[in-house]
């Protein structure tokens, strides 16, 4: 497979059908501009030109009043409340995300096709909708609010159910990311291991997880990124508490809406240059992996 | 007859004996349990308990909540919105994946790893960031914020890389000689592009334009800041339930939400039907 992409590529990037004389290459040259000048206006237009006047207005009465609004009280907090959730749900979903992508892969049961639709599931949802769900199930009137109310445990306006609500929003991403890399493995090397007296343990660490190791990566930065950036679950399961339960991405929203915009826009660069960085981090990872395709 | 090799169903026990951690049937009982406790905690309870509540007044009220005259115009607007926006994306997505496979500039590397930049950008930023040139104040004179177009432009925003991205690999397979074929026999560029590259392309525009659709369906957090959320007007449905749960009507909400859900669910699954066809198709 890699072979015939490389060649596509090689072609594509090679001479279109010659013999047609100079005025049919001027005329495909021109498309050829032509077709640029609108995908590249459209992304200018709709991405480029948006994000660059952000940093432009956050920094345009300079660096010193930026500072001083990213070390608000308030904005410190936002900021370390929203990598402590971080921190919870990233490892939780990367240990559930590859034994989910093991069960998925290499367990044969019934309504296996069910249960990988059940995960795609928080894809399809509205934040909104996860959010409400989530309270339906925790909140004080939900299933099990006398019960946790009774063991003194308060989830809804509280980090608990913002970790939960953040952990379902970014559930598929590892799962998604492993089980086509588990698949390309094989089963070849954990059976070979296994003829030689390893555990399944001792296969797992040293065989299948060195061999997937790259698309768990990609699923932890996927995770991380959107649990960084979650809004609406969170905002309806945290109450919003100035102080309290106000993460990042809801600081944003709440320096905006009391006028100052200051404060927003300086949040809003922190979150857009951890963006970035995921870009970058995906960006050479993709790279890896194709350079590892071609090898 | 005898026969010395094991059969397959042998070779099928063996096989699955050897596989190593959750693979068997008897291995990792733990480990399975521990995934369904995580699974069900996190998505099974909470969707049966929205069930639930959608249904808990019967299908009398259920249809009451939907048809309510507020989340009815809050449904109506989501779903032109969302059918509006794939629209766009299928033309100007593929057009993008096309210049990012065929054509070749300075900075390209740059211009594809930027598209999944509304993927990694936290939505209520993207709504931020569309707002300091499109909004209040707007150094180009556009001023959007609080209108419908503004629903629009931030559907846009979000959604722009899921056809990009479905059409770039799919292109970058296709094979160049069928084009070359056709312009040689006379096809112009136009021939070729609507019986030749668009048919190819098409299960791939379709899988973007679904996904995008069921993304529109949902999108909060872009739409709080640059749409107002006015009733009637720019209030799309995830707002509308957003509004119900702030004041604690929560049938509302919860029948609002399922409604939305059905229709997510029916577009993606009519997606994987289309996409098995056609990989039987191909095979």
């Amino acid at each position: 497979m890699s072979i015939s992409s490389a060649a596509g590529v090689g072609r594509a990037r090679g001479a279109p059908a010659s013999g047609s004389g100079h005025a049919g290459e001027r005329a495909a040259r021109a498309r050829t501009l032509g077709v640029r000048s609108i995908a590249l206006g459209y992304l200018a237009l709709l991405l480029l030109a948006p994000v660059a006047m952000i940093f432009y207005r956050t920094f345009e009465h300079g660096v010193g009043q930026v500072w001083s609004a990213v070390t608000q009280p308030n904005a410190q907090h936002a900021f370390w409340l929203s990598l402590e959730i971080v921190a919870i749900v990233v490892p939780l979903n990367t240990v559930f995300g590859v034994g989910m992508a093991l069960l998925l892969e290499r367990g044969r049961f019934w309504g296996k096709g069910l249960l990988g639709v059940l995960i795609d599931l928080p894809f399809a949802i509205s934040p909104v909708v996860v959010g409400l769900a989530i309270v339906l199930v925790y909140g004080k009137t939900g299933w099990f609010g006398d019960w946790l109310a009774g063991h003194g445990i308060q989830v809804i306006f509280s980090v608990p159910g913002m970790v939960l609500a953040t952990a379902v929003v970014s559930l598929p991403f590892v799962v998604r990311e492993t089980l086509p890399v588990l698949r390309e493995l094989g089963t070849d090397g954990e059976q070979a291991a296994a003829t030689l007296g390893a555990t399944p343990w001792q296969s797992f660490w040293r065989v299948t997880l060195p061999g997937i190791r790259w698309g768990v990566v990609y699923g932890v930065v996927l995770t991380t990124a959107r649990a960084l950036g979650e809004f609406g679950a969170v905002s309806i399961v945290s109450g919003r508490i100035e102080g309290q339960t106000e993460t990042l991405p809801l600081y944003v929203q709440d320096r905006f809406e009391n006028f100052d915009l200051t404060g927003a826009y300086a949040a809003a660069v922190v979150l857009a240059l951890l963006a970035l960085a995921t870009l970058l981090a995906m960006n050479l990872m993709t790279r890896r992996t194709r350079r590892r395709a071609q090898a | 007859m005898e026969c010395p090799l094991p059969n397959s169903a042998d070779t099928l026990a063996i096989r699955e004996r050897r596989l190593p951690l959750l693979g068997g049937r008897g291995s990792g009982v733990l480990g399975k349990g521990l995934l369904g406790i995580y699974l069900t905690a996190l998505v099974l309870l909470p969707i049966a308990a929205l069930l639930t509540k959608a249904v808990s007044g019967g299908p009398g009220a259920f249809w009451r909540e939907i048809s309510s005259p507020e989340a009815l115009a809050a449904i109506k607007l989501t779903l032109a919105a969302s059918a509006i926006v794939v629209v766009v994306n299928a033309i100007f997505g593929t057009i993008i994946a096309w210049v990012l496979v065929r054509d070749d500039f300075p900075g390209k590397g740059v211009v594809n790893s930027l598209i999944d930049l509304p993927f990694a950008l936290p939505t209520i930023v993207a709504g931020l960031v569309l707002l300091s040139l499109y909004g209040k104040g707007s150094p180009v004179g556009i001023d959007v914020a609080f209108t419908r177009a503004a629903v629009g432009l931030a559907l846009l925003f979000v959604t722009l890389p899921f056809v990009v991205r479905s059409v770039q690999p799919v292109l970058l397979e296709l094979d160049l000689s069928m084009e070359e074929a056709a312009a040689s026999l006379g096809a112009g560029p136009l021939a070729v592009l609507r019986r030749i590259v668009l048919p190819s392309l098409m299960p791939a525009m379709i899988s973007g334009v679904a996904l995008s659709f069921a993304r529109a369906l949902g999108e909060f957090g872009s739409l709080v800041l640059i749409t107002g959320d006015l009733p009637f007007k720019t209030e799309v449905g995830s707002v509308y339930i957003f509004g119900q749960i702030q004041n604690d009507s929560l049938p509302a909400a919860a029948a609002v939400s399922v409604a939305l859900l059905l229709v997510a669910v029916v577009v993606l699954g009519v997606l994987s039907f289309v996409s098995q066809r056609q990989s039987r198709h191909v095979l």
